[in-house]
């Protein structure tokens, strides 16, 4: 052991480099955003909440066609269907187990008609579980309310589809 | 009043404490009755105006001591039942010092009844001064009068405690199993643990 | 305060009596307050370092997180193993958070501004803080559960092993003071560095011991780096594992008090106390009344602890028990050495 190290371990050398180092750190910025006021941006790709959207006109886009409930990874998608009384066909129940999902989006991968979409939502955290069972109203209620963002989502990815 | 008050209240809790200590059915809580007496027996010390006295006593016999006591009971396996069938073998034994402890008390209290007994005639240079704190007073009589005397009781603490060392240290030479030199640990330098190689593409490394 | 109450109209007795238990208030209730303030300070230094915001939701800033958590804590279910001690179990939360109280008595804010301005105040700090090591032993063996238990054993080897150099290191200060009351061992430090600043810490035969003293605080505190009781991945939570609600904050509660009670320590022994840093009037130094001072600096050495704790991994236990041992004892004694050694050939003579 050579007088270097002796002196540097007497003088606790390496203790008061890393605390000099940590010092630097506590000045520095944060990395962390102050999260529920400030938020990061995300991609229109991004696989939030579920929502059934809308036509323009205020006929539902979903054609009962079972694709998403088939192709579903979890089975985390039931639909029932009859036709209505115009003659077409649309589903008479629609529901997503939201505890089941596993975000992979292949639902909104195979909806021929852009009906069902994950949104940009990601803040739907709930109380009890049953609030994660969500039905066909809870699903247009959530297109309603995120159209315009989701609509926006879709036109900007639409180049890279 | 408050002086009156905490007397009868450390004496009861040391003497309670103390039966207790006996009593208690598991020896952990008898080791924490026993706590309860030295800290009261320290409360007492403090009535005397002895807080040095007091300080010590629950710095080494609480602090330390009783702690090093607690340690041992609470890892000790306790078999109830076997401690009892050494009751019966026991008791003449227990009788006899029973026996022994009670003449010392009534030979000690006799002697105390018989009046005062002259050791020496008191210089007093080791009587306190009470316009000094406790710790000069007992610094000046241990490194003062009873300098050479301290000095031995020291070094026969030092001889007890090397000895127990001796005794009991296994040296586990080097290369046998547990075997550590965390002084070498502790001395190694990233330089010694790592070494940087940059191996080119395609071939590996010579370790 | 006695002769306040005195003045109120009460005879000596229950004015003494009632002056004892209203400073008694007046310490512990704004400590519990500082506990959760410094508890916050802790949490916030920690995330600054590791880049991160800290509690920042409850209240300003952040600063009602710890009142929120006490609030979470004490609305919990008190959960008693049914294989527990229960008595010990219960006793156990009670004697560290008292403990950590008790020390505070002996602690001065000001010249005069102590609750017992006793004699042998540092001894009676050591043995109180000698006695922490029982709610922590008795909490993990009452719990009847491996983990605490194994910590309850590390931790009293590791209070025992550690109050044995804060003891010798504490004598050196005592010798250079020349008394015990922390009174007077900080008056002694007055003008010490030059005539300019107040404190041991500018003595180079004293700061040495004070690094030392340091780093036994955070051992006797099992602060990280020594944090081994309660490693979380060997021991779980340590001691605390069984315990839920109102006993487990005691044990917080306790935790900390002891850890600005080492603060405090510190600040008091080698950093001048409620003595301003420097002993000279250049701006109103000493108009700033002394506990201002104290708090400042019990401050100062918190964000230490806590920059400690954000900068260093845990030990290992054979380590500690090294560094205990075998490097603070002999260096404490041979600073007793040092130290008595230049005081006898300064201060008292060879001969004396």
């Amino acid at each position: 052991m050579s007088v270097a190290h002796l002196i540097k371990s007497f003088t606790l050398w390496e203790f008061v480099k890393a605390h000099a180092l940590t010092l630097k750190y506590f000045f520095k910025p944060k990395a962390t955003i102050n999260y529920p006021f400030e938020k990061n941006p995300i991609s229109p790709r991004f696989r939030g909440e579920h929502a059934l959207r809308r036509y323009p006109n205020g006929e539902e886009r979903c054609i009962a066609c079972k694709l998403c409930e088939a192709v579903c990874p979890a089975q985390a998608i039931t639909i029932e269907s009859e036709p209505r009384e115009d003659g077409s066909r649309r589903t008479t129940r629609y529901d997503i187990d939201m505890t089941k999902c596993i975000y992979c989006g292949f639902c909104q991968e195979a909806c021929p008609v852009d009906a069902i979409v994950e949104g940009p939502n990601f803040e739907y955290a709930t109380e009890t579980r049953e609030e994660l069972l969500y039905d066909k109203a809870k699903l247009l209620a959530n297109g309603d309310k995120w159209e315009r963002a989701i609509a926006a989502n879709l036109e900007a990815d639409a180049p890279y589809r | 009043m408050i002086q009156t008050l905490a007397f009868y209240l450390f004496a009861f809790l040391v003497l309670a404490s103390g039966v207790f200590t006996i009593l208690a059915r598991n020896p952990v809580h008898s080791v924490l009755w026993l706590i309860l007496a030295f800290f009261n027996a320290a409360g007492l010390m403090i009535l005397v105006g002895a807080e040095f006295i007091a300080a010590l006593l629950v710095i080494v016999y609480v602090g330390a001591v009783a702690v090093l006591f607690l340690f041992v009971v609470m890892m000790l396996d306790i078999d109830f039942a076997e401690l009892r069938a050494g009751f019966v073998k026991n008791f003449p034994l227990g009788i006899a010092i029973a026996l022994v402890l009670l003449a010392e008390l009534i030979l000690g209290i006799g002697a105390y009844r018989a009046g005062a007994l002259e050791l020496g005639v008191p210089d007093g240079s080791a009587a306190p001064l009470m316009d000094r704190s406790n710790l000069e007073n007992l610094g000046t009589v241990l490194y003062g009068k009873y300098l050479f005397l301290f000095e031995a009781a020291g070094i026969i603490l030092l001889v007890a405690m090397v000895g127990a060392i001796a005794l009991t240290h296994r040296g586990r030479p080097e290369g046998a199993r547990g075997h550590q030199d965390i002084g070498k640990q502790v001395r190694r330098r990233p330089g010694e643990a790592t070494e940087m190689k940059k191996p080119e593409i395609g071939k590996g490394v010579e370790l | 305060m006695t002769a306040f109450f005195q003045s109120l109209g009460m005879n000596y007795e229950w004015a003494w009596f009632v002056a004892t238990v209203a400073g008694i208030l007046l310490i512990a209730l704004p400590l519990m307050l500082a506990v959760a303030m410094i508890i916050y300070v802790d949490r916030k230094v920690w995330a600054a370092i590791a880049l991160r915001r800290g509690p920042n939701v409850v209240g300003p800033f952040g600063l009602l997180q710890s009142f929120a958590d006490g609030l979470k804590v004490f609305l919990q279910e008190t959960i008693i193993p049914s294989a527990a001690n229960k008595g010990l179990f219960l006793i156990a939360p009670i004697v560290t958070f008292t403990v950590a109280l008790l020390a505070w008595a002996v602690i001065p804010f000001g010249p005069e501004a102590v609750l017992a301005d006793i004699n042998i105040g540092l001894l009676y700090v050591l043995a109180i803080s000698s006695l922490g090591v029982y709610g922590v032993v008795v909490s993990g063996w009452a719990s009847n559960s491996k983990y605490p238990f194994f910590s309850a054993m590390r931790a009293a080897a590791q209070m025992i092993s550690y109050e044995v150099s804060i003891g010798f290191l504490l004598v050196c200060v005592i010798l250079w003071a020349g008394t015990s009351n922390m009174n007077g061992i900080i008056e002694a430090q007055r003008g010490h560095g030059l005539g300019i600043v107040n404190g041991f810490f500018f003595n180079p035969l004293l700061f040495p011991i004070w690094v030392m003293f340091l780093i036994s605080a955070l051992a006797e505190t099992a602060r990280a780096p020594f944090d081994l009781t309660e490693a979380e991945s060997e021991l779980v939570a340590g001691y605390q594992t069984e315990y839920s609600s109102m006993s487990f904050a005691l044990f917080w509660l306790g935790e900390y008090a002891n850890v600005l009670l080492m603060c405090a320590l510190n600040a008091i022994l080698f950093f001048g106390g409620w003595l301003p840093p420097l002993n000279v009037d250049l701006i109103p130094w000493f108009d700033i009344p002394g506990w201002i001072w104290l708090f400042a600096k019990i401050f100062m050495f918190f964000f230490i602890f806590s920059w400690v704790k954000a900068t260093v991994p845990r030990f290992r236990y054979d380590q500690l028990m090294r560094l205990g041992w075998k490097v603070f004892l002999p260096l404490s004694l041979l600073f007793i050495v040092l130290v008595s050694g230049w005081l006898m050939l300064t201060r008292y003579g060879v001969a004396a």
